[in-house]
């Protein structure tokens, strides 16, 4: 199966966290929320797949390049 | 005795309660809708206070004197202080012609009687005025002494123009220089707005450019222009420049889908940007005000005041006047603003043609703005490799950061890898700069 890393796009911090390991996700579901310039942008699922890694939680600052979450498809 | 106490029900008119009506628009729109909170709850409270008459906030004095040229007799005096004044109502009769009201108000006191001789230019009556206008008057309200002081004394748009700078990055802009491109582009919306209003027959040309300039979507900018140029228009100018930026989700979506194809919308753009140092946002702001300033000296209070606010966010060793300058100033100057602001709006100066067709053309404004920045992505793309997503050309329109916001909604819409945030804070931010710019541009030609 191909796996896809969703990567961290600018820096911020993570305000809610959608998924687990295990979850079933489709192509633009919410995966987490970032804080960043004040705005919380929702980082949405690339494909439709299974998480298999999440990289972040609730409170976090993360920085660009860092795993938001592994899925597989 | 009960004789002498005034309530405000004698002055209240069905356009007093339109003025509240549109009032409590604004405060609703704020509370409820969270549409731009801080600024349309003062400046529709503002407009609520200012049209409840006798109040007295916004009232300028102002002296009513023998203009007829030659010495006269006072045949009769015709208004007193139970009556309200439209312009060119007769105020006093004298032998050598009327002396009418130059501005709508009332009466404050009547210095001369019927019989009386008065030389030239001597005051024979005091009148209250809630308008803004050229003549000589002094503000003796709350309101008004705001509005005198801070806005036509062009004190508070440009130091709001200075917090703004050290609430600004203009790391995205450097990092990818070519989106200042976009956010010059945007300023097409200013001038095709201005010469729109023209056009109309309905506006001179200093009216025309205080209209223009709602499309750079900057407030303080629209306001600082509208203060030299028309003041009695900057009720409408400020109320159509804010209202808009917050209907940015839903003006400019509609623009960018006409303009751009899906596969456009879809153009994926690697989120990070270069990493810009310290030393470059340093010398920013410095060369950046050294260069404008020299190519339009009269942008110098609003592009001056941006820059140096963003110095102090910047150079690392004035946190202090920053944390002032982006939380405390801010807040205080945005009340002063927006309070007296909203008080321009009498029933008298908001409830006319010209003001519906200054909301018309500002969205106008925008709406070409919008398009223009688009278009000039979409030019942009013919000459280069790496194309960019036309979609960020829109947030050239300034309208920080509303409109940055909509086009990274819209992108990861149409394709969920995508991360345009970045991207488009640098047209953002340019847009910002490209406005102040415009705004110096036409008060360096008319004011």
């Amino acid at each position: 199966m191909a796996r896809e890393t969703v990567e961290v796009p600018i820096t911020g911090k993570i305000v809610g966290v959608n998924v687990k390991v295990g979850d079933a996700v489709k192509e633009g579901d919410t995966l987490c929320v970032l804080e960043s310039m004040k705005m919380e942008n929702p980082i949405l699922s690339p494909v439709d797949g299974t998480i298999t890694e999440v990289g972040v939680a609730v409170d976090d600052v993360v920085k660009p390049g860092g795993v938001i979450a592994v899925i597989e498809y | 005795m009960f004789g002498l106490f005034d309530t405000g029900f004698q002055f209240f008119t069905w356009g007093s309660l339109l003025m509240l009506l549109i009032g409590g628009v604004l405060i609703y729109l704020g509370i409820s809708r969270k549409m731009e909170p801080l600024l349309l709850v003062p400046i529709g409270f503002g407009i609520l206070l200012i049209n409840l008459p006798l109040g007295g906030l916004m009232d300028y004095e102002m002296e009513i004197t023998n203009t007829t040229g030659t010495a006269a007799h006072v045949i009769s005096i015709d208004a007193d202080a139970d009556n309200r004044l439209h312009e060119d109502d007769i105020i006093l009769s004298l032998d050598s012609g009327d002396i009418v009201s130059p501005v709508p108000g009332r009466i404050q006191e009547v210095l001369v009687t019927p019989g009386q001789e008065v030389a030239p230019g001597e005051v024979m009556a005091v009148m209250l005025t809630s308008t803004q206008t050229p003549l000589p008057t002094r503000p003796i309200g709350l309101l008004s002494r705001i509005f005198e002081y801070g806005i036509m004394w062009q004190i508070i748009p440009p130091l709001i123009f200075l917090c703004l700078g050290a609430l600004t990055d203009f790391g995205p802009m450097l990092a990818d220089p070519k989106t200042l491109l976009l956010g010059a582009a945007a300023q097409f919306g200013v001038y095709f707005a201005f010469f729109g209003a023209l056009a109309t027959g309905m506006f001179t040309i200093p009216e025309a450019a205080s209209i223009g300039i709602i499309g750079g979507a900057e407030g303080p900018t629209t306001i600082f222009v509208t203060s030299v140029l028309s003041p009695h228009l900057i009720g409408a100018t400020a109320v159509a420049c804010y209202s808009y930026m917050a209907l940015v989700p839903i003006i400019q979506p509609p623009i960018i889908r006409l303009l751009t194809t899906k596969k456009e919308r879809g153009i994926y753009m690697k989120p990070q940007l270069r990493e810009v140092s310290n030393r470059e946002k340093i010398l920013f702001p410095v060369i950046a005000s050294i260069v404008v300033i020299l190519f339009v000296p009269m942008s110098a209070p609003l592009i001056g005041m941006f820059m140096v606010g963003n110095l102090f966010a910047v150079c690392g060793v004035t946190e202090r006047l920053t944390k002032t300058a982006s939380t405390a100033l801010i807040d205080v100057l945005t009340i002063f603003l927006t309070l007296s602001i909203g008080a321009t709006m009498t029933a008298e100066n908001f409830l006319q043609p010209k003001v519906l067709m200054v909301l018309v053309l500002g969205v106008v404004a925008f709406g070409t703005a919008t398009a223009a920045g688009v278009l000039m992505a979409k030019v942009m793309n013919l000459f280069s490799k790496e194309k960019i997503n036309p979609m960020i050309g829109a947030a050239g329109v300034s309208a920080v950061p509303m409109a940055a916001r909509v086009v990274q909604v819209m992108g990861q819409k149409e394709n969920p890898r995508n991360f345009l945030l970045m991207h488009a804070m640098g047209p953002n931010v340019a847009g910002a700069i490209g406005a102040a710019i415009a705004g110096g541009v036409f008060l360096g030609m008319i004011g």
